[in-house]
């Protein structure tokens, strides 16, 4: 299959950088699919799963806020957050979920308290789901 | 009288000791800080360069100018970002990046948003205009706080309230040299007429809405990226300026012990001469 150039960087570093043949994003209008000849794109991303073709291999990566963007070839993605799933930390996550759970089933909790621990609700589900493709081929 | 210096010298030379001893401890602070801080800005400069450089192009391949934050309008009122440190004792480099904001923002109609409360303090004795004093604490701003301010400054960029916004802060350039720098973050510059390519980009869902998104995020990146470098370059800035004053400190203890043997030499040459003198 005809490979592109991929590149992932996240504020903590470098992801990936290489030839894959196929990207799946979730952006904010849902998932993108990108292949080799792909036409120039620029998308602001979700919250979601990544799926990368990398030799034919499929490897998951929880994949949260940035952008993707595919300029004359050259495809970057660009998200704040990028986990692989053998990376992630499902028990890290698991917490994260009972602890967002709380603030928001407690009454008291101020309005910005309620909105992060939405965001953080999202993310920890998200982390899990992926954390389940750990094996996956 | 030679005895009453002797004794003046050597409390000199005590307290140089201690000084010794407190600036080699903070460079050792500083020099285990900039391990950290290195670290970081390698790991977060792919991250800085992609983006600018992805968002350049865009910028750059992007004809319809419609979107405000790629429109070049007259610049009314300026917001400043400015990254300096919490702390003095870090040779120039809170004079550098704050003596160099400071000019261009005496120039303008600007706001300041300090980061860091050296740059608080500054900007408070200068009566300057300051947006927030939240980030007062530059250690404490992670890249939530930046991604927060990113959004509040491009709200106000696109409701039309500021014209132009930049950051200031201090290029970690090497472990020894550290360079001072203004950048122009929005409105995006790149788009020149006269290179007349169309543009063919396929935004998803919609380029308003994808801009919308985008440019917070890049704010907030960079944002971040300029907050590493500058922490580096402090206390790369703090190891040279700690180091240099250890030597310095050293120095003064050679000579002045030096003096203080002389002195003491000389005392006792006199004394000799004395009893000799007396016994005779």
């Amino acid at each position: 299959m005809t490979s592109f150039p991929l590149k992932i960087v996240t504020p903590d570093g470098l992801q990936f950088e290489g030839q894959a043949e196929e990207l799946i994003v979730r952006t904010i209008a849902g998932d993108i699919g990108v292949l080799a000849g792909h036409t120039d794109c620029v998308s602001p991303l979700g919250m979601g799963m990544a799926t990368v073709v990398i030799d034919g291999e499929k490897k998951y990566a929880a994949c949260i806020g940035g952008m993707l963007s595919v300029l004359k070839g050259d495809v970057t993605l660009i998200p704040t957050t990028f986990e692989w799933a053998d990376e992630i930390n499902a028990e890290r996550a698991a917490d994260s979920e009972r602890r967002a759970k709380e603030i928001i089933e407690n009454r008291s909790s101020s309005d910005t308290e309620l909105k992060l621990a939405e965001a953080r609700l999202k993310r920890s589900l998200i982390r899990q789901s992926v954390a389940q493709y750990r094996n996956v081929r | 009288m030679s005895s009453a210096t002797a004794k003046g010298i050597k409390t000199r030379i005590n307290s140089l000791k201690k000084t010794e001893q407190i600036t080699k401890a903070m460079e050792m602070v500083a020099a285990s800080k900039l391990n950290h801080a290195q670290a970081k800005v390698l790991n977060s400069r792919p991250y800085f360069e992609i983006l600018f450089s992805t968002i350049s192009n865009i910028a750059a391949s992007e004809s319809d100018l419609s979107s405000p934050y790629l429109k070049k309008r007259d610049v009314k009122k300026s917001v400043y970002v400015v990254i300096a440190g919490d702390r003095g004792l870090a040779g120039g480099y809170n004079h550098n990046i704050l003596k160099m904001c400071l000019s261009e923002i005496e120039a303008k109609n600007a706001v300041v948003l300090p980061i860091g409360s050296k740059a608080v303090e500054y900007f408070k004795l200068r009566d300057a205009d300051i947006l927030t004093e939240n980030y007062t604490l530059a250690e404490g701003v992670g890249v939530g706080d930046c991604f927060s301010i990113a959004k509040t400054l491009c709200k106000g960029f696109k409701s039309g309230e500021y014209d132009e916004i930049c950051v200031g802060y201090t290029n970690f350039v090497s472990v020894l040299s550290q360079t001072p720098a203004v950048l122009p973050l929005l409105p995006l510059k790149g788009y020149e007429k006269g290179k007349t390519t169309q543009s063919d980009i396929l935004y998803e869902p919609s380029s308003t809405e994808a801009f919308d998104a985008i440019i917070p995020e890049y704010l907030g990146g960079v944002l971040y990226g300029c907050l590493c470098e500058s922490r580096a370059a402090e206390q790369a800035a703090r190891r040279t300026a700690m180091d240099s004053a250890t030597q310095n400190a050293e120095e003064m203890i050679d000579d002045l012990s030096l003096k203080y043997n002389q002195i003491r030499q000389t005392a006792i040459t006199n004394e000799i001469i004395e009893i000799v003198a007396g016994s005779q």
